[in-house]
């Protein structure tokens, strides 16, 4: 004997002990729900010490924390109303910058994901304009995140007094997009017009140096249609109840009496929902353009320019 | 002390490479291409528009991880396997110093590390211009740097210059210690060696005059790793100065030299009867 395997046989054995494991683990874990996801846990509290644990690994880890950013955020879209949880969003996106204080896209897609409002999104427009200025320390002739604090502003939080000063900040920056100037004017004039977020995001969408900044502006643009269409939808109602229409309402009855031409659908190809008793109308079950953003009172908006 | 002859040093050099080859050191690259490849191929699925960063990130921290690991195990194993194997006593029996030798085993290692370095570097770049290529123009034009963007050479030179500091620091400590204190203390200067910047500054967090002085002078004595990384200046398309490069490269050259001469001295002490 001198003690030496064969190799077949020994890959054979090998293959089946490793198949046979397998099925254990796939066995214990039917029977005892071992294969639950663990809970979402941020072991590194500071990007300082994150930054000296890294090593010089600093802009890896960076990418890691901005990966796992973007499953928080994604995880909490898809969950339920109830299980949505966005407690780690910034945590995170604050240890990618701070990890890799140049991480341009951290910073840009962090505060619109930040700035998403309840329920589909956080809600945290004050983290994104924090989470911007932070990106303003490192680059401070970083244009872009002053563009970006303006849109926070403007869209998420309805201040267009601040917007505007946030969008004539990043104008005078030497090599400046040519249109943060007007778009400073317009903010001011036309505060919360519809029309001026439409131009906003026209511009994002055209211009928009990224091109999921520029699908996530095309989309506000659509949310603006949708918008634009319930408000024609609930001027058919009006109508169609003024001239004494039976009810329950439904799109079907609408349209077979001549007040629509088809069922309609918004943007995304969703059928709009309508209340049969209420009247009420809005986006319908899964939409991806829901939320939409809730408008000021019209008392509290500035006069269109022009009008 | 000796006049050191460069062609023995040379044909040291060279068996080391070969041994190098031989050993499979040079399988890590083929580990890298299927890191790289397959990353980028998942990474698409995983991120939202930073593909070339990550691919970029990961790429150079793969390639200066890989030649941490060798230049630490095998620069070691350089000295101390010649010592265990006892093929020592036949190498020294041979016309050369032991400066010589020692010399010899640092550059074969260094040469290694170079084709491992430059391998890797073409193979990244390789990826990265198939990644342009397959990424329509509009989506290109808003990527934060090129693909392949030529600072990449700088980034691996410097990988290099940092990878011939820990080898001489491995060599170092393999002369008069034990492999596995050897390899403690190269990991854990080379640990150090990240954390310049802090010894620096240490007056700002202690408050004794002394062991600020102390710190101070740890941050001269120490090797200063920190600044070859230059990964994040290529990856945001920030300039890398000339002069720094230049500054850099020749504290390495100087630190290197420093090293492997007082590894000459204490493998030159050495008794091995």
């Amino acid at each position: 004997m001198t003690g030496r395997l064969s190799a077949l046989p020994a890959f054979a054995v090998a293959a089946v002990l490793g198949a046979a494991a397998v099925a254990a683990q796939i066995q214990r874990d039917r029977s005892f729900h071992t294969d639950q996801p663990a809970e979402q846990v941020l072991y590194l509290q500071s990007p300082e010490v994150a930054r000296r644990l890294a090593l010089s690994y600093d802009l890896l880890a960076a990418d890691v924390y901005w990966i796992r950013a973007l499953q928080v955020f994604g995880g909490a879209r898809k969950a339920t109303e109830q299980d949505r949880n966005y407690a780690l969003l910034y945590p995170m996106l604050d240890m990618a910058t701070g990890l890799d204080p140049y991480f341009n896209i951290a910073y840009r897609f962090g505060a619109i994901f930040l700035s998403e409002p309840k329920p589909g999104g956080p809600g945290r427009p004050d983290l994104a304009e924090k989470l911007l200025i932070k990106g303003l320390q490192a680059q401070p002739t970083k244009w872009q995140y002053m563009q970006d604090i303006g849109f926070v502003r403007f869209w998420a939080m309805r201040d267009y007094k601040g917007a505007a000063e946030w969008f004539e900040k990043g104008s005078k920056v030497p090599g400046a997009a040519w249109f943060l100037k007007p778009l400073a004017a317009t903010t001011l004039a036309q505060g919360g017009h519809r029309s001026a977020s439409r131009t906003l995001f026209r511009i994002l969408a055209e211009t928009g140096e990224n091109d999921w900044i520029q699908k996530d502006a095309a989309r506000r643009l659509r949310q603006l249609d949708a918008m634009d269409t319930l408000d024609e939808l609930r001027r058919v109602l009006g109508s169609y109840r003024q001239r004494g229409g039976a009810m329950p309402v439904t799109w079907e009855s609408l349209a077979r009496a001549g007040y629509l031409r088809g069922i309609p659908v918004d943007p995304d190809g969703f059928v709009y929902s309508l209340g049969p008793w209420s009247g009420d109308v809005g986006l319908g079950d899964g939409s991806t353009l829901a939320p939409l953003p809730k408008e000021p009172p019209p008392s509290s908006v500035a006069p269109a320019a022009g009008s | 002390m000796s006049v050191v002859s460069l062609p023995t040093v040379l044909r040291i050099a060279a068996n080391v490479f070969k041994e190098s080859v031989r050993d499979k050191v040079l399988y890590s690259i083929v580990l890298f291409a299927v890191l790289i490849i397959s990353a980028s191929l998942l990474l698409g699925q995983l991120t939202a528009g930073q593909e070339v960063k990550i691919i970029k990130d990961l790429g150079l921290s793969a390639i200066s991880l890989f030649g941490h690991f060798i230049a630490i195990f095998i620069g070691i194993g350089l000295v101390s396997k010649e010592v265990e194997r006892r093929s020592i006593y036949a190498l020294l029996a041979k016309p050369m110093s032991r400066t010589e030798l020692l010399l010899g085993k640092f550059f074969g290692l260094v040469a290694t590390l170079a084709v491992n370095v430059a391998v890797m570097t073409a193979a990244l770049v390789v990826v990265l211009a198939v990644y342009a290529w397959l990424t329509p123009a509009d989506l290109r034009a808003s990527w934060e740097s090129s693909a392949t963007d030529p600072a990449i050479v700088v980034v691996a030179g410097m990988i290099l210059a940092e990878l011939a500091v820990v080898t001489a620091i491995a060599i170092l400590f393999s002369t008069f210690t034990s492999p596995v204190l050897a390899a403690a203390f190269t990991v854990g200067l080379v640990i150090a060696g990240q954390f310049g910047a802090d010894l620096k500054n240490f007056e700002q967090v202690v408050e004794s005059a002394p062991v600020a002085w102390m710190a101070r002078g740890l941050y001269y004595v120490l090797p200063n790793l920190a600044p070859f990384d230059v990964k994040s200046q290529y990856v945001h398309a920030q300039s890398i100065p000339a002069g720094y490069v230049a500054l850099t490269t020749g504290y390495a050259a100087l630190y290197v030299a420093a090293l492997l001469t007082l590894a000459a001295l204490f493998f030159s002490r050495r008794d091995f009867k």
